[in-house]
């Protein structure tokens, strides 16, 4: 089964193309890094590959199906400095929103679901801290209740953005034990990343990114010194010139956006 | 004693207050106070120009204009950050100067007229809530129901979605629908409140009880609940000041009752007030005083062996002030850390324990910045005398197994009391 594919998927951000045409599957139970330099699009490409942002053209399939078909099936955990965590909310209460659900009425929730992110709470080891407010938590702590709200959400594909960054070693090394687990389970895990250097340590899998996709693959046969260089060779290259070009001017890059 | 007109227009005032408050706090954590502000500019020329087309100061009539007015706005302003280079904060500005400006020619253009009954209209500037009349509570509560309503049904949904778009987009909720329903809602609260508060002063009524109940609290409901408490009684309170002196203006008097809550949430708010925080930082500078006379003893007791210390000798240690030393001395025998031996001082039991714990946080904390942080061994005292005031036990405990239950520091001094961490 694949648990990822894109299809010729062009992204745009704030009107100046940041992804062309990137192309890749990803089969189910892996631990997988997207990877790249800064600017390259890394979390572009996962909010496209989910549908919150929307391509200029191409598209991406999870499970084999229509990204709108398997919501319910992929769980997202956003960078962390996405939200003001000065919001009056419990730990809990952000565990709790990964049982809301499109089409419950109302969102309110049962038992049961108070029961599933206790138990989320319990895997990223933030229990004892249900009651705090989130303003007063540790980055890393923060980090583990985005997790866990995830965990909530009991999927079977989960994208997760920079989840390693700005956190302790403690958190570190509890959330990679954690995602080696959910990988065990059959579970499959992306995760944008931006450290070389332990990305080879964390993942089995990866997507190598520069702004267009350099290689996506097994790491032993992906990470080679020919294909670092491509991606961190530093130089301005033609396309990202073309892509500043058509930022400035706002030109359309396709006649019609395509939609699957 | 209470005269009826007086009764609707605090049952009126009273109305706005609630549903303005409950939807302001959904504006104040979105942090768009300031399109609040511009939505409630935008309502003028809708005003006025729905009496131009009807003829009739009616506020069913003038109601529906305001909203559409305050939808344009808004449409407006997303508008133009989405189609041009403008940033958000300018394209706020330029909306809410444009309408006013629109609003403004046209009031006048309408005085001038030959409308026959446009008296009164200008009122919708800073409002005018002198008489109110039934048909107009009925739209009042009409309107907070739907607010109150909405919020309560869709609670789960709006929480998230404030607190996450990205993450609410990513589960499938509608949340273009969700924003839309935001939206309708600060601009219908906006719009109940121009008759009495004006639209210039509107936007106060919507976000201040929001962000000065958020002293208060941090939790969500409570803070909706203490949103409208703060909004109703500033709107009852803005009334009866208006009542009692006839020649003053109820919406400015509203605003300045609000704003007066809002300054003394800011001060007198138990853990986030400017008052608390200052009490908190005597008490820390208090703490460290006394942490410190005791440090010293603890030095001067070691070195000399003898139990008992002099005043001037105590005195002469730490260049101690000594009206400071006097008061600390003072705290210390009051709270048995130390005790009187003939003319001279010295450590109780639970004195010498305190003070020992200190010594032990400077020296683990100079080990830490010399040994993890590469700091050199001469540059660590400084920061060692200012965070062994502040090691919490559990850091205290951490640190010391991260340093491997180290026995001396980096210029080879005991650290004391480092055994009984070992379990």
């Amino acid at each position: 089964m694949i648990a990822l594919e894109t299809h010729n998927l062009t992204v745009s951000y704030d009107k100046q193309p940041v992804l062309w045409d990137i192309d890749f599957t990803i089969p189910e139970g892996k631990l997988v890094g997207i990877i790249g330099p800064n600017g390259s699009g890394k979390t572009t490409l996962l909010k496209a590959a989910m549908g919150i942002l929307p391509a200029d053209s191409g598209y991406s399939r999870v499970f084999e199906k229509p990204v709108d078909k398997v919501r319910e099936r992929m769980s997202y955990v956003p960078q962390r400095q996405s939200v003001d965590w000065d919001f009056p909310a419990t730990v809990m209460d952000v565990a709790c929103m990964g049982r809301y659900r499109k089409g419950r009425l109302f969102g309110r929730l049962s038992r049961t679901d108070r029961e599933i992110a206790i138990n989320a709470l319990e895997r990223v080891d933030m229990l004892p801290l249900a009651k705090r407010q989130i303003s007063e938590l540790s980055g890393g702590q923060q980090q583990r209740v985005f997790i866990a709200r995830s965990l909530a959400q009991q999927a079977d594909l989960y994208l997760m953005d920079e989840p390693f960054v700005g956190i302790d070693a403690a958190s570190e090394e509890a959330i990679l034990n954690l995602l080696r687990s959910m990988r065990s389970e059959g579970k499959t895990v992306i995760l944008v990343h931006h450290d070389l250097h332990t990305a080879l340590q964390f993942f089995d899998w990866v997507v190598l990114l520069n702004t267009r996709l350099i290689g996506a693959g097994p790491i032993e046969e992906v990470l080679t010194e020919e294909n670092l260089t491509k991606a961190y060779g530093g130089k301005l290259n033609l396309l990202s010139r073309i892509a500043d070009l058509i930022g400035s001017k706002g030109y359309p890059i396709r006649e019609k956006s395509s939609e699957e | 004693m209470l005269d009826i007109n007086l009764i609707w227009v605090l049952a009126g005032c009273a109305l706005i207050g609630a549903g303005s408050s409950v939807v302001g706090v959904f504006t104040f954590l979105r942090k768009e106070s300031l399109v609040g502000d511009a939505v409630a500019h935008s309502l003028l020329p809708g005003v006025v120009l729905a009496f131009m087309l009807f003829q009739l100061k009616s506020i069913w009539i003038l109601f529906p204009g305001a909203l559409i007015a305050g939808w344009l706005s808004l449409l407006s302003i997303s508008g133009i950050t989405q189609y041009s280079k403008i940033k958000p904060d300018t394209a706020i500005a330029i909306v809410l100067s444009v309408f006013f400006a629109v609003g403004i020619v046209l009031l006048t253009n309408v005085q001038q007229g030959t409308y026959g009954n446009q008296a009164g209209l200008d009122t919708f500037i800073f409002g005018k809530a002198a008489s109110m009349l039934p048909s107009e509570i009925n739209l009042f509560i009409l309107v907070d129901l739907i607010l109150i309503g909405t919020i309560f049904l869709f609670y789960p949904y709006l929480k998230l979605f404030v607190f996450d778009p990205e993450f609410s987009r990513a589960i499938g909720l509608p949340v273009r629908l969700l924003n839309f329903l935001l939206s309708t809602l600060t601009v219908l609260a906006v719009a109940t409140g121009i008759q009495a508060v004006g639209v210039v002063l509107m936007a106060a009524l919507i976000i201040t009880p929001a962000a000065a109940a958020r002293f208060f609290t941090n939790s969500l409901k409570a803070l909706i609940f203490i949103a409208v408490l703060i909004g109703v009684i500033s709107s009852v309170c803005g009334v009866m000041i208006s009542y009692t002196a006839p020649s003053m203006p109820t919406g400015p008097w509203i605003v300045m009752v609000l704003s007066l809550v809002a300054v003394f949430s800011f001060i007198f708010s138990p853990k986030k007030g400017i008052l608390s925080r200052y009490l908190l930082r005597k008490r820390h500078l208090v703490k460290m005083t006394d942490e410190n006379v005791l440090k010293a003893m603890y030095h001067i007791t070691n070195q000399s062996h003898k139990r008992a210390v002099g005043i001037t000798v105590l005195s002469e240690a730490r260049r101690f002030d000594g009206q400071q030393l006097g008061a600390s001395l003072k705290r210390l025998l009051k709270s048995n850390e130390i005790q009187r031996e003939n003319a001279d001082i010295a450590l109780t039991e639970k004195g010498n324990e305190r003070a020992a714990r200190v010594v032990r946080l400077h020296r683990l904390w100079e080990l830490y910045l010399n040994k993890r942080m590469n700091i050199a061994e001469d540059h660590v005292h400084n920061d060692a005398e200012a965070i062994e005031h502040i090691i919490t036990p559990e850091l205290e405990a951490e640190l010391v197994k991260d340093l491997g239950y180290p026995e001396s520091d980096p210029h080879h001094s005991e650290i004391p009391g480092i055994k009984s961490f070992r379990k």
